[in-house]
């Protein structure tokens, strides 16, 4: 009888459950069915869900037609670029707060996160001037270092709670059998923490990838990722919907399937172990 | 156990990312603080490098920055009020045993992942649009007058735009928080006969109470800074204005450095507030 109702109670709240969580990916989902139907088809009155000729057409349209090509290899390089760059400089900062904590350690770590929280339009007009002054307005290594840089705390931040959770005794054991820092990084630590580190460059390519302050006021046409690409489609031409739903699938798609992925990192590398 | 070596080869591996982070945070803020205090207009070629007060006053009284501090309250008080409420629903909803809870959970969060231009002209477009928007073929639906959401509710559709971004992380972090809550307890409480509404007011709520204080604090930092679901929507007309967005067009669209600047200072202190009681908990965190 009770499992009756059991069963019963979990149908309920499936049910609920689901039908919630299709409101909330409804959008991505109109988006996604939107972007194989033609333009006509894609504001029929009244809208058509399913039963159409689905067509490809609007894919072929979008990559030939604008600088999707280009956007897309600048969101790639200044993504990964920045991650990479950004890891390659918390890694050892991130290790030293782990496993040589000094008195100091903890005002450290809360003061890389204070940087974190400056409104970045405070620093708009300095940042512009600077990048013109020396040149690489509109350049990618310009937005590489800016997003390494606003990510960079949350980057040292993640690595930091991942390396802490490496037992000490392991490294302590390390150094009785005569490992010096160097090895004892390569042969003991870093097996350890790549899983911390895969997860902190995943989470942090996704937080470029769609960082769309410093991406669309400084770049014009030479380094424009995707976020300024997609803005380019705000003054309409006739049209777009079917397009701009190609264009908004090839840019999301590939983010959207990495960040199922971390979604776990997601609350890790954007509480700062404020929640547990 | 650390030896004296060990502790200065540790400074040495922290020393770059100090030392980016310093400069990255100095330099650029020094030079908004000098302009700040200068009649600095590059279109106009002025620069008289010290007028005092000058551009605080005129920005503190005028009445862009009175309307931008009320856009900016309601945009992310609104969506702090969806989020969190929302959240805490969604939370409790994921927590039930459910069927195929992964490919619910999955769902629920895929909007934080959308590229915020493409959110924001994907909801103006194929959503708010009166003509061919989904909302007005589902007005007409039920034989109403489609509604031109985002010329006669500009504020609340980026609100809404926005809140569907943020809702999952809402829901992510609330979960997390539900899932670490002693189930003995609540059972206990069930057995006792408390209601489901007193189960929550008494146990779930106190329980949620910090993972909320933290998702409005860190949303709350996010939000101060919304720029692109503004920038493709509205750009800033119908009064979208938020702070962050009237201290990008004095800056880079009229081109007053001077005024801007100082719009700038003042929005870093007031994200600054907001971080204190963030840093105080993350703080606290941290010593156990």
């Amino acid at each position: 009888m009770s499992r009756a109702i059991t069963t019963r109670k979990k149908v309920m709240w499936t049910a609920l459950a689901w039908a919630f969580g299709l409101l909330m990916f409804f959008p991505i989902l109109w988006t996604f069915l939107t972007s194989f139907k033609t333009e006509a088809t894609a504001i029929a009155d009244p809208p058509v869900w399913f039963f159409f000729d689905w067509t490809t057409e609007n894919y072929n349209v979008v990559q030939e037609r604008s600088n999707y090509p280009k956007a897309l290899t600048n969101s790639i390089i200044i993504a990964v670029g920045s991650t990479l760059l950004g890891i390659l400089i918390a890694v050892p900062a991130a290790w030293a707060m782990a496993f040589v904590p000094g008195r100091r350690t903890k005002d450290v770590l809360l003061w890389m996160l204070s940087t974190k929280m400056l409104p970045a339009v405070g620093v708009l007009y300095p940042l512009v001037l600077l990048a013109k002054w020396l040149g690489v307005m509109d350049s990618r290594i310009l937005l590489i270092v800016v997003l390494m840089l606003i990510n960079l705390p949350i980057i040292v931040w993640m690595l930091y709670t991942y390396f802490r959770e490496i037992p000490g005794e392991i490294l302590e054991a390390a150094r009785m059998d005569g490992a010096n820092l160097r090895s004892e990084i390569i042969y003991v630590l870093t097996p350890m923490a790549l899983p911390g580190i895969a997860s902190t460059i995943l989470l942090n390519i996704i937080l470029a990838w769609n960082e769309a302050f410093w991406t669309i006021l400084l770049t014009t046409v030479d380094a424009a990722p995707l976020t300024k690409f997609i803005a380019s489609f705000s003054a309409p031409e006739g049209l777009f919907y079917a397009k701009l739903s190609a264009a908004s699938m090839l840019a999301v798609a590939p983010i959207l399937v990495m960040g199922w992925f971390s979604q776990k990192q997601l609350v890790r590398g954007l509480t700062f172990g404020a929640v547990k | 156990m650390a030896t004296q070596h060990s502790k200065s080869a540790a400074r040495l591996m922290i020393a770059p990312a100090v030392f980016v982070l310093l400069v990255w945070m100095l330099i650029p803020l020094c030079m908004t603080l000098y302009f700040s205090f200068a009649d600095y207009r590059p279109l106009r070629a002025t620069f008289d490098a010290w007028i005092g007060f000058d551009n605080y006053v005129s920005f503190l009284t005028s009445s862009s920055f009175i309307g931008s501090l009320i856009t900016t309250l309601q945009m992310v008080g609104g969506i702090l009020l969806i989020t969190i409420v929302g959240g805490v629903l969604m939370a409790l909803l994921l927590d039930q045993p459910i069927f195929g809870q992964g490919v619910v959970r999955i769902l629920v969060i895929a909007p934080f992942f959308v590229m915020p231009t493409v959110s924001a002209l994907v909801w103006k477009n194929m959503f708010f649009n009166v003509d061919n928007g989904l909302f007005s073929y589902l007005y007409k639906f039920f034989g109403a007058q489609p509604y031109d959401f985002l010329s006669q509710a500009p504020l609340f559709s980026i609100i809404v735009i926005v809140a569907w971004q943020w809702l999952p992380f809402a829901t992510l972090i609330l979960l997390t928080a539900v899932q670490s809550l002693d189930s003995e307890q609540l059972e206990a409480a069930e057995m006792d006969g408390a209601p489901a509404l007193s189960r929550f007011r008494f146990i779930i709520l106190p329980h949620l109470s910090r993972a909320i204080t933290v998702v409005i604090l860190i949303q709350t930092i996010f939000l101060l800074s919304i720029f692109a679901e503004i920038f493709v929507t509205t750009n800033g007309a119908f009064g979208t204005r938020t702070l962050t967005y009237l201290v990008y067009q004095r800056v880079l669209e009229s081109q007053n450095v001077g005024l801007g600047s100082a719009g700038g200072i003042i929005a870093v202190i007031l994200a600054n507030i907001v971080a204190i009681f963030l840093m105080r908990i993350v703080g606290k965190n941290l010593d156990n």
